[in-house]
């Protein structure tokens, strides 16, 4: 058999039907369901009168609108103040009820960002296709899953049919190689990446990320690098298995045990791509040259490190691209030629999908251990991405390290990242975000986003302005 | 699903790369557990000055007359020609939602991101990828005449210009057939269900951790 990525190997394992059109049709192991994109899919499952294919595929946990205050928190869903967001939540209280899916309700221990459970309760695994309504989905491929965004029509597809049309797409390796700096983190990589291929530079491609730094990445990093590689245009980030991928899913909730555990793992083992498989693009970065980044413009490529200074339109020959720059500039109420550290945020939010797991909140602790934030700083908020991270870093007297920082401890939910529930931006205002998007209006409307890594976040908020870790 | 043959008709531009789908219809709106009533909030923060929130009244709201979609030459635009990136960001199929339910029908541009692109095709909406250099001619000519209308053929695969210049573009087999017949791709694919039920019976047997789990 010709060699083969591991974009190949998960394809293939999950064809059921290959078409002359060159579309396939392949299997959905699971489905994680969240309140946001899911209503119009339930809906339109009982408009057309089609059952649920598999409930034991579905997992559901509402993670966009929640509260995150405690008091809000307290009342549950009825307790929820926007009447729109309580609409939405017991929506998917009510479809989870209706179709009998397994759901973590507001209040369960279990309950967080949809991405930060998912592999924490092993209900997503090496070698499963994974699809949730939510373009974050691609974290779930740091286990070596095909793992992706879908639409609601998709939802609903797989809610009908335990499958999707798909086509395949190419192979791309983004290989780093050396080693980190200190204070140097899976966001700063994964960063990079995105500013040197740019937003769209992995559009129509499945993107694997390897090399001795992923090699030696954490679990937690691997997901970092793999949730944002949607912000690198690739729908599906993955990472090969190996020690480390089956150090953290052995003992999960829902992971195998005992014969079937060795079962699992002799078949997860072949999950990697083969030595000579092809890729049709294939990106380098030295480890050593990454510094930590801070994202100035209105889109995750318009990232420099924290020596950097930021661009000047004046010098841009493309006119599509010095009409971004200066409506970025504009839109940030920044200077070219302005150095990075000169940016002074109003908020900081320590939380998302991509980086409120366990090493990140103590990345973060570390930073701030002692010291205050600064008084320029409006408010710091740290949002642990689940019950079980949030427990588990109270445990470790983290939420004891923010809280006497001046930071506020919250409650787990997917909160400021897109400020669907109260916590956002004023207008105008600065934030540093351990987030994956600076569009404008992300985090509230007419907020300005820096994206950096849960480090730089604190770090910022203890010096009142982008400072760089590695002097920290 | 609307199906989609053909389409001529006005041109609006919205000439900038990377536009996100935040900027196609802002997440507040997303709380909605409804399919229809987004057109009124696509472009919500280019297209007015102030904030906007679920279930306004937009007529009363201050429109931003610098925003090109707010011109009088544009309204009733069914075809958005567009830069780079068109749709990148989040999955939300509320973007396409939004661009139906305001009249366009088709969206040309250099490229797409990927969710976007495929999230089009099941809202009756036909995305068109076209050369950067060609798209950019169509921004000058657009510009340079109001009620700019060009014809969309996706039968022959054709864009025509009002000069008469013909551009060809390149769709998916199944997609093209799905979108001219406006097919429910779910009923399609149901017309397999013992194949998926068969692939079903070998994947419990080969890996039967995947199964009766999560109850």
């Amino acid at each position: 058999m010709a060699a083969q990525t591991l974009y190949d190997k998960l394809w293939q394992s999950h064809v059921v039907v290959q078409r002359d059109d060159g579309s396939a049709l392949i299997y959905i192991d699971r489905h994680l369901i969240h309140e946001v994109t899911s209503p119009q899919a339930f809906e339109g499952l009982r408009l057309a009168g089609r059952s649920l294919w598999r409930r034991d595929a579905n997992l559901a946990v509402p993670d966009h609108n929640v509260p995150t205050e405690r008091v809000e928190r307290s009342g549950g869903v009825a307790g929820i103040a926007d009447p729109i967001s309580r609409l939405q939540v017991q929506t998917l209280d009510d479809n989870c009820r209706d179709y009998d899916i397994v759901e973590f309700e507001i209040n369960d221990r279990r309950q967080g960002i949809v991405h930060v459970v998912g592999p924490e309760q092993g209900a997503t695994l090496p070698g499963m296709t994974v699809v949730c309504g939510d373009s974050h989905t691609s974290t779930h491929g740091a286990l070596g899953a095909l793992a992706h965004g879908i639409g609601t029509s998709e939802v609903e597809h797989v809610l009908a049919t335990q499958c999707l049309i798909q086509q395949k797409m190419k192979n791309m390796l983004v290989r780093i190689d050396g080693s980190l700096q200190k204070g140097v983190t899976a966001k700063d990589v994964v960063l990079a990446v995105i500013g040197k291929i740019g937003t769209a530079g992995g559009s129509g491609y499945a993107m694997e990320f390897g090399g001795e730094v992923v090699r030696n990445m954490s679990m937690e990093g691997r997901m970092t690098m793999c949730n944002m590689s949607i912000e690198a245009g690739a729908r599906m980030g993955m990472v090969a298995v190996d020690d480390i991928t089956l150090d953290y899913v052995r003992g999960r909730t829902y992971a195998p045990t005992g014969d079937m555990w060795e079962q699992a793992v002799a078949a997860w083992r072949e999950l990697h791509s083969d030595d000579d498989a092809h890729f049709d693009r294939v990106v380098e970065l030295r480890g050593e040259d990454i510094k930590p980044q801070v994202t100035w413009g209105t889109s995750p490529e318009m990232v420099l490190p924290i020596d950097g200074h930021l661009p000047d339109p004046a010098k841009i020959e493309n006119h599509t691209q010095r009409e971004g720059v200066l409506r970025a500039l504009e839109y940030m109420g920044l200077q070219a030629g302005m150095p990075i550290t000169a940016i002074r945020p109003d908020r900081v939010f320590i939380g998302s999908c991509t980086n409120s797991r366990i090493e990140d909140l103590r990345s973060a602790a570390a930073v701030v251990r002692g010291k205050r934030v600064a008084s320029s700083v409006k408010q710091a908020l740290v949002v642990p991405g689940s019950g079980e991270v949030k427990q588990q870093a109270e445990a470790e007297g983290l939420d004891r390290i923010f809280i006497d920082a001046g930071m506020e401890w919250r409650e787990p939910g997917c909160s400021m990242c897109l400020a669907m529930n109260a916590d956002k931006l004023g207008a105008g205002e600065h934030c540093a975000s351990t987030s994956n998007r600076n569009f404008e209006g992300r985090q509230g409307f007419g907020g300005r986003t820096h994206l950096v890594s849960p480090a730089m976040a604190a770090a910022a908020a203890i010096a009142g302005h982008f400072v760089d870790v590695r002097e920290w | 699903m609307k199906s989609f043959i053909a389409e001529r008709g006005v041109v609006a531009p919205m000439d900038r790369a990377n536009v996100d789908t935040d900027l196609i219809i802002p997440k507040q709106f997303l709380k909605s557990i409804r399919r229809s009533g987004f057109g009124p909030h696509l472009f919500d923060e280019l297209r007015y000055l102030d904030e906007g929130y679920p279930g306004q009244d937009c007529s009363k709201r201050p429109q931003n007359m610098e925003f090109a979609l707010n011109l009088p030459r544009y309204q009733g635009a069914s075809i958005l020609l567009a830069r780079e990136n068109f749709g990148c960001g989040s999955s939300r199929e509320h973007a396409p939602w939004a661009l139906e339910d305001q009249g366009f029908r088709c969206i040309i541009a250099p490229s797409f991101a990927d969710i976007f692109y495929n999230n089009c095709f099941k809202n009756g909406i036909l995305p068109i990828v076209l050369g950067a250099d060609v798209v950019d001619s169509l921004f000058r000519e657009l510009y340079a005449a109001e009620g700019y209308k060009l014809k969309v053929d996706l039968e022959a695969q054709q864009v025509t210009t009002p000069s008469g210049d013909v551009y060809g573009f390149e769709v998916d087999e199944f997609r093209r057939h799905c979108l001219l017949k406006g097919l429910d791709d779910i009923g399609l694919t149901l017309e397999d269900a013992a194949m998926i039920r068969a692939y079903e019976q070998t994947a419990r047997e080969r890996s039967p951790w995947l199964f009766d789990v999560i109850k």
